[in-house]
C-alpha cells in the first residue's frame, strides 16, 4: 500500500466520503421537512428553498468575504420562503401540496434570474476540519475532510428527537400535526404553529442549500441540485417522521450517490449512468417495499394532507 | 388580574346565562334562552340535535359571543372573550369528539394541556407529580400509555381527568357517554356526581339520553329550536314528560309492529378476516348467518372492527380471508350481485360513505340504477327529466327536505341526507339490508322514521344486519342480538332473552 494505491478499497471509502459530503444537504433539508410536517403541513417547496438558499449564500459570501455569513443569509432566505408557503397555506381552500410545487419553481427560477452574475466569480468557501491526519492514505484523508455544516446536522438530529419528546415546542408542533382540533380546543393557533414550523424548515433547508454552493461542490450554476431537496422530502416520509432515521438515510443516501462516480474511478465505466441513479433507484425501492395500499404509515402526522 | 378583584372560586360555583340570544345571519340559533346552574349541582341540559344545546354552551366557554345576553360566573357578571378566558375562571368543557392527541401519551397530553408548559418539560419531576394527582383521583388512567392504545371509556376518562387537573371547577360534558358502554357511563358519571355532592365541582351535561339523567342529574333545562322548552327539578318530571317538551308538537312517524318469522338464510358470513388502515387485524374469523325476514343486531363500543365489517360487506374494502355468500351465491360486493340480489346499504357518515356531496340530491337518488331504464337509453343516454321525476316522487314520499331536486346532497341537514339515502336504498324491492349507526346524530323525527322503514322492510322478508353503538336502537329492533369485541363475536342472544348487565360486561369484554 506503500505507493497510494488501495485498489478496490477506493469504493467503499468513495461511499464513506459521499455519505459525509454529498448526505449533508439532505439531511438539513429532510430535518427542517421533519419539522415542518410533524406540525401538519408538507412543504414540497423545499427544492425551490434550497437552490435559492445556495444562490443567496453565494453571492453574500462573494460580496461580505464571509462564508459564515452567507450560510445565515441562506437560512434566512430560506425562512422568508418557508413563511411566504404557511402565509399562502394559511389562507382558506389552499392545498399544501399545489402550493409548494408553485414555490419549488418560484425558487428555483428565482435563484436562477437572480444568480446569472454569481457564475463567473468565486466566493469564499467554508472550512473543513481535516480528520484524517493520522492516515497516509490520501484517498481516506479526502474522506475525512468534513464540514463543519455535517457536523452541526448530525448534532440536529439527536437534538430535535429530545426536543420533540421534552420541549413546549416540540410538543405543540406534535399537537398540531397530529389533531388541529386538539390544538384549537387548548387556545392554541394552529396555524400560527405551523407557519413557525415552517419557517424553522425553510431555515434548515436554507443552510442545506448553502452546503452546495460553498463546499461541495462548492460554486454556484444552474445545475447545481440535482432534485436533492425533493428527494429529502421523500426521505422525511421513508425514515417515518424520525429525525435520528432521517440521519441515517440521509448517510444512506449520500453514499449510494456517490457510488456512480467511486465505480468510474476503479475503472467501472459501463453503467455509469445507471449507477448514478442508485440513490433514486434506492427511493423507489424502499417505497415500494415499505408502502402498501392497504394501510396507512406508522407514524404519520394525521394531519397531514397526504396521509389523511 | 386586576388588584382587589377576588381570584376565581377554589370549590364549585354556579353559571347563570341570561336572555341569550344568538343569531348566524338571519338564523335566529338562540333566542331569549335562559339557563341557571346552581353550586355544586348536576345539571342536565336537553333538546334535539339544532336546538341550540352547543351554541349556547359555545357562548358559555367563549367560542361565541352571544349576540344579547349576559353570563354570570358564581354570581358576578363576567364578559369572556374567549375559551382562555373561560379556562381562567375555572370553567372547562369536555367535548363531544375526544380532544386528546392519539399518537401521545396520558401523560404527553395531560402536562400539553395546561397554559403554563415549560419550556423543558423535566419529565421524572411530571411524572411524580402526576402521579400525587391521580392518587386523589377517583379514577385510574395508565400515564405512560398511548391514547390510540387505550379504551373509549379511558378516553373519556382521562378528559375529565384534564379538566380536573387544570383546576377546573365547572365542566361542561358534551354527550360525554356516547361511547361508552353503559356500564362506563355508570361508572364515570356516578364518580362525577360524588365529585358534585362533595361540593367540588360543578356539571352541566348536554345529553340526550333520558336514562342518565333521570340516575344522575338534579336539575333540568330543555331547549327547542333556539327557545327555553322547560326547565325544573329532575325529580319532578318523567321521561315521557320531558321528551314531549324535547320535540313539541311534532308528529313522529309510528313503526310498523314486528309481524312473520324468520325465513331461509340469506346472507352468510364465514370465517371474515379483515385489516384496519394501520394493517392489523381488525376483524377476526367472524361467521354470522342473517336469515330473511330477520333483523340481527351487532352491538359493540365504537372501534371494535364493526367498521371493517361494514366496508368488506359494501365493497369498500377486501376481506384478508373467508367468504360471503348472499342467498346461496359467493358475493363479492359487485355492483351486478348486489343488484341481483337486491342489495341495500345504509352506511354511517352517509354524506360521506354513500352520497357524492357535490352532486344533486335527484343524482344521487338515482345512484343505483341511473344507467338503466327509464333513466338511461341504451346505458349510456341519460334522461335527465326522469332522474327528476322520479327525485321529486321519492322527495315526497320520504319527507326529504329540500328546496330543489338539484340543490346539492351536501346543503341538506343530516336527517335529511339520510332520508335521502333511504329513499334510494329502500325505495325498490329490499332482499339484504346492511345498516350501520343509521340515526346517529338525528333528530326524533328522522329516527322515528328510519327505524319504522327498517321494520318495515323486515316485515316484507329482507334479512337486516343491522350495526350500531346505540345499544337502545338494537335492543328495540333487532330479533337477534350479537356483540362484537377486539374484532370477534363474542356474546350472541335472542333479544328478547338478552340479559343487558351480560351483553355490557362482552361490550366492555370482560
Amino acid at each position: 500500500m506503500a505507493d497510494g494505491s488501495i485498489g478496490l478499497w477506493t469504493v467503499p471509502l468513495a461511499v464513506l466520503g459521499g455519505a459525509i459530503r454529498v448526505s449533508t444537504p439532505f439531511l438539513f433539508v429532510s430535518l427542517g421537512e421533519c419539522i415542518t410536517e410533524r406540525s401538519g403541513r408538507i412543504n414540497l417547496g423545499l427544492e425551490g428553498t434550497l437552490v435559492m438558499g445556495a444562490m443567496s449564500a453565494y453571492g453574500i459570501s462573494y460580496l461580505s468575504g464571509s462564508p459564515w455569513l452567507g450560510v445565515l443569509a441562506a437560512g434566512i432566505t430560506g425562512a422568508l420562503l418557508g413563511a411566504l408557503h404557511a402565509g399562502i397555506c394559511s389562507l382558506p381552500r389552499v392545498n399544501d401540496v399545489a402550493v409548494g410545487i408553485a414555490l419549488m419553481l418560484f425558487g428555483t427560477g428565482l435563484a436562477f434570474y437572480l444568480g446569472k452574475p454569481l457564475i463567473e466569480p468565486t466566493a469564499p468557501r467554508l472550512p473543513a476540519i481535516d480528520f484524517g491526519w493520522w492516515s497516509d492514505i490520501p484517498q481516506l484523508r479526502a474522506a475525512l475532510r468534513v464540514n463543519v455544516l455535517f457536523l452541526i446536522g448530525v448534532a440536529l438530529a439527536p437534538i430535535l428527537y429530545w426536543a420533540f419528546r421534552t420541549t413546549r415546542w416540540g410538543l405543540l408542533i406534535r399537537t398540531a400535526g397530529e389533531s388541529s382540533d386538539a390544538a384549537r380546543a387548548m387556545g392554541h393557533s394552529v396555524l400560527l404553529i405551523r407557519l413557525r414550523a415552517t419557517m424553522v424548515g425553510g431555515f434548515l433547508a436554507g443552510i442545506g442549500g448553502s452546503f452546495l454552493s460553498l463546499f461541495y461542490p462548492g460554486s454556484w450554476n444552474e445545475g447545481l441540485s440535482s432534485g436533492q431537496g425533493i428527494t429529502a422530502v421523500a426521505l422525511v416520509i421513508f425514515a417515518r417522521w424520525d429525525p435520528l432515521l432521517c440521519l441515517w438515510a440521509s448517510l444512506a443516501f449520500g453514499g449510494a450517490a456517490a457510488l456512480g462516480p467511486a465505480l468510474q474511478s476503479v475503472g467501472v465505466t459501463s453503467g455509469y449512468h445507471l449507477f448514478n441513479a442508485a440513490p433514486y433507484i434506492l427511493t423507489l425501492a424502499i417505497m415500494i417495499i415499505t408502502c402498501s395500499p392497504k394501510r396507512t404509515l406508522t407514524g404519520a402526522p394525521a394531519e397531514l394532507s397526504i396521509t389523511r | 388580574m386586576i388588584i382587589g378583584e377576588p381570584p376565581p372560586p377554589s370549590g364549585a360555583f354556579g353559571v347563570d346565562a341570561i336572555a341569550m340570544t344568538m343569531r348566524f345571519g338571519d338564523f335566529l340559533a338562540l333566542d331569549n334562552v335562559e339557563l341557571k346552574v346552581r353550586p355544586g349541582s348536576f345539571h342536565a341540559l336537553l333538546g334535539e340535535n339544532g336546538a341550540g344545546k352547543s351554541t349556547l354552551v359555545k357562548c358559555i366557554m367563549g367560542y361565541y359571543h352571544a349576540t344579547e345576553g349576559d353570563i354570570l360566573v358564581g354570581g358576578r357578571e363576567q364578559a369572556i372573550a374567549n375559551p382562555k378566558d373561560a379556562h381562567a375562571l375555572g370553567l372547562g368543557m369536555v367535548y363531544q369528539h375526544f380532544t386528546l392527541v392519539p399518537a401521545m401519551t396520558v401523560a404527553e397530553n395531560l402536562v400539553l394541556a395546561r397554559d403554563d408548559v415549560p419550556a423543558v418539560v423535566n419529565w421524572p419531576k411530571e411524572m411524580k407529580e402526576l402521579e400525587t394527582f391521580l392518587a386523589r383521583m377517583p379514577f385510574k388512567v395508565p400515564l405512560g400509555a398511548k391514547v390510540s392504545d387505550i379504551s373509549a371509556g379511558e378516553r373519556q376518562k382521562c378528559e375529565i381527568l384534564k379538566q380536573l387537573y387544570l383546576k377546573r371547577h365547572f365542566l361542561i360534558l358534551d354527550e360525554p357517554t356516547s361511547v361508552l358502554t353503559p356500564a362506563e357511563a355508570d361508572e364515570v358519571l356516578g364518580m362525577l356526581r360524588d365529585m358534585v355532592v362533595k361540593g367540588e365541582l360543578t356539571i352541566l351535561m348536554i345529553t340526550h339520553k333520558f336514562r342518565e339523567v333521570m340516575a344522575f342529574a338534579d336539575e333540568v333545562t330543555i331547549l327547542r329550536r333556539g327557545k327555553l322548552a322547560g326547565a325544573g327539578k329532575v325529580a319532578e318530571l318523567t321521561p315521557d314528560a320531558m321528551a314531549r317538551t324535547m320535540i313539541g308538537a311534532e308528529e313522529l312517524t309510528v313503526q310498523p309492529p314486528r309481524t312473520g318469522e324468520a325465513g331461509q338464510a340469506r346472507l352468510e358470513l364465514e370465517k371474515i378476516r379483515a385489516l384496519d388502515d394501520a394493517g392489523a387485524i381488525a376483524v377476526h374469523d367472524v361467521s354470522l348467518t342473517v336469515r330473511a325476514g330477520e333483523i340481527v343486531g351487532i352491538a359493540g363500543v365504537s372501534g371494535n372492527g364493526q367498521r371493517q365489517l361494514v366496508e368488506v360487506l359494501a365493497g369498500q374494502r377486501e376481506a384478508e380471508d373467508g367468504e360471503i355468500r348472499v342467498a346461496g351465491d359467493p358475493y363479492h360486493a359487485s355492483r351486478e350481485e348486489m343488484r341481483r340480489h337486491k342489495m341495500s346499504l345504509l352506511p354511517e357518515e352517509p354524506l360521506k360513505n354513500a352520497c357524492v356531496g357535490g352532486m344533486s340530491v335527484a343524482d344521487n337518488i338515482a345512484f343505483r340504477e341511473f344507467d338503466r331504464a327509464p333513466f338511461a337509453s341504451g346505458g349510456w343516454w341519460l334522461n335527465r327529466g326522469a332522474f327528476r321525476d322520479d327525485a321529486k316522487k321519492k322527495i315526497g314520499q320520504y319527507k326529504i327536505k329540500t328546496r330543489t331536486p338539484d340543490t346539492p346532497i351536501s346543503a341538506l341537514s343530516g336527517g335529511n341526507v339520510q332520508r335521502a339515502v333511504l329513499a334510494r336504498e329502500l325505495g325498490s324491492e329490499v332482499e339484504v339490508l346492511i345498516a350501520a349507526n343509521p340515526c346517529f346524530g338525528l333528530d326524533f323525527a328522522a329516527v322515528a322514521q328510519i327505524h319504522a322503514e327498517i321494520m318495515a322492510a323486515r316485515n316484507r322478508g329482507a334479512a337486516v344486519l343491522l350495526v350500531s353503538e346505540d345499544l337502545d336502537e338494537l335492543l328495540e329492533l333487532s330479533d337477534r342480538l350479537v356483540v362484537m369485541f377486539h374484532g370477534e363475536f363474542v356474546y350472541e342472544a335472542r333479544t328478547s332473552e338478552a340479559d343487558l348487565t351480560e351483553v355490557g360486561r362482552h361490550m366492555a369484554g370482560h
